[in-house]
């Protein structure tokens, strides 16, 4: 009998931990690692899956003076694309990055965020309020 | 008496049976190497003349112009095996993957001449000969000698396209201003199609490794010259 009721409790615990877990979920965004899921379908592509980029075509992002460099500038070169020639550890690229004017601005935070930490990489973080700054640069800011 | 008579053979029989069943065990992978020694399909519509003559249809003849401005025909293919593809060189969606996965392939037959490469630009207003050229080198491509970046008057290489069965078209909404299919086309010396395979996947072109080894085996010995591995 009192195997029974023990198990009867051990039910219902499970029972109530399940659905709090359950109301819990509720409670969280799904950005979590957006900056991840950002990169992998805006960037990998030419960048490569690693930031290593493409022989002499495309630039790396592993390991990039260019993040250092021009940091203030990267929110902008998202918005607004690249073209013309740029360096990067010494090679000069000359390929054309497309405008990302589909990204809001916590987006482009979260993914520079992303590359800031990645492959390595030990950049310093943005926040959203100065990524929004910087977008004045470019009159980019959605202040979203 | 007569009884174990009529067993004895049945035995020999069951005995026998049983040999033939265990022998193929003996084989390394029994079945997977008879179908890798399978030819490779034929691809495309096949017009049947008559019963058991059937013409799978084979790449027309082309002239394109390559990134050291030559002039390329089935002629530069010919004996030979080749990878196609289309691209264009500020493609920013897929084209630097399918590029890195045709590297892949291209390392590895490097300096093999049975096997040759072509890559189409399918923006020939902005691929002009010498951005396929630096193109290709910053690739890692010096010389047009394997590896034949290519550009023709746009109606050409479109319709280029639909003959090697690859979607390929303009369009203004679309980023870089076109769509195209990834796809890697192996073709044969007698320029049918053998093999389509994804080239942004790299499962897929995993395949086309496994698959271009068969094709050539189809060609007879490699030429004693040749390292490919």
């Amino acid at each position: 009998m009192a195997a029974a009721v023990s198990l009867h409790l051990a039910l219902r615990t499970a029972g109530a931990l399940l659905a709090g877990a359950a109301v819990l979920s509720a409670c969280f965004t799904d950005r979590q690692n957006e900056g991840q899921r950002l990169y992998a379908s805006h960037c990998a592509s030419c960048h490569g899956e690693q930031g290593e980029g493409l022989r002499r075509l495309m630039p790396p992002l592993a390991g990039s003076d260019y993040l250092t460099k021009h940091r203030d500038q990267l929110p902008c070169l998202i918005r607004r694309g690249q073209r013309g020639p740029i360096v990067v550890n010494g090679v000069t690229y000359d390929q054309v990055m497309p405008a990302h004017e589909d990204l809001t601005d916590s987006q482009i935070t979260n993914l520079l965020n992303y590359v800031h930490g990645a492959w390595g990489n030990r950049g310093a973080k943005h926040t959203i309020r100065e990524v929004s700054q910087l977008l004045e640069a470019c009159q980019g800011s959605d202040g979203r | 008496m007569s009884r174990k008579a009529f067993f004895r053979p049945l035995l020999g029989l069951l005995g026998l049976l049983a040999c033939a069943a265990l022998l193929p065990a003996c084989r390394p992978n029994g079945g997977a190497e008879s179908a890798a020694d399978k030819p490779l399909p034929m691809l495309g519509f096949p017009t049947v003349l008559a019963p058991g003559d059937t013409l799978f249809p084979r790449i027309p003849a082309f002239s394109v112009l390559d990134q050291d401005s030559a002039v390329v025909t089935p002629a530069t293919f010919a004996g030979k095996v080749y990878i196609a593809d289309f691209f264009f060189a500020t493609c920013p969606s897929i084209c630097p993957k399918m590029q890195s996965q045709m590297l892949r392939v291209y390392e590895k037959y490097k300096d093999d001449p049975r096997v040759g490469f072509l890559s189409h630009t399918i923006d020939p207003e902005h691929d002009t000969l010498p951005v396929l050229r630096d193109y290709a080198q910053r690739l890692g491509v010096p010389t047009a000698k394997q590896w034949h970046f290519v550009t023709a008057p746009r109606d050409t290489i479109f319709r280029l396209a639909g003959q090697y069965m690859v979607a390929a078209e303009r369009d203004s909404t679309a980023p870089g201003g076109a769509v195209h299919s990834g796809a890697f086309v192996l073709v044969d010396p007698q320029r049918h199609v053998r093999g389509q395979y994804d080239g942004v996947n790299e499962k897929e072109v995993d395949r086309l490794l496994e698959e271009l080894p068969r094709l050539l085996k189809e060609m007879g010995p490699a030429p004693a010259a040749t390292a490919s591995k």
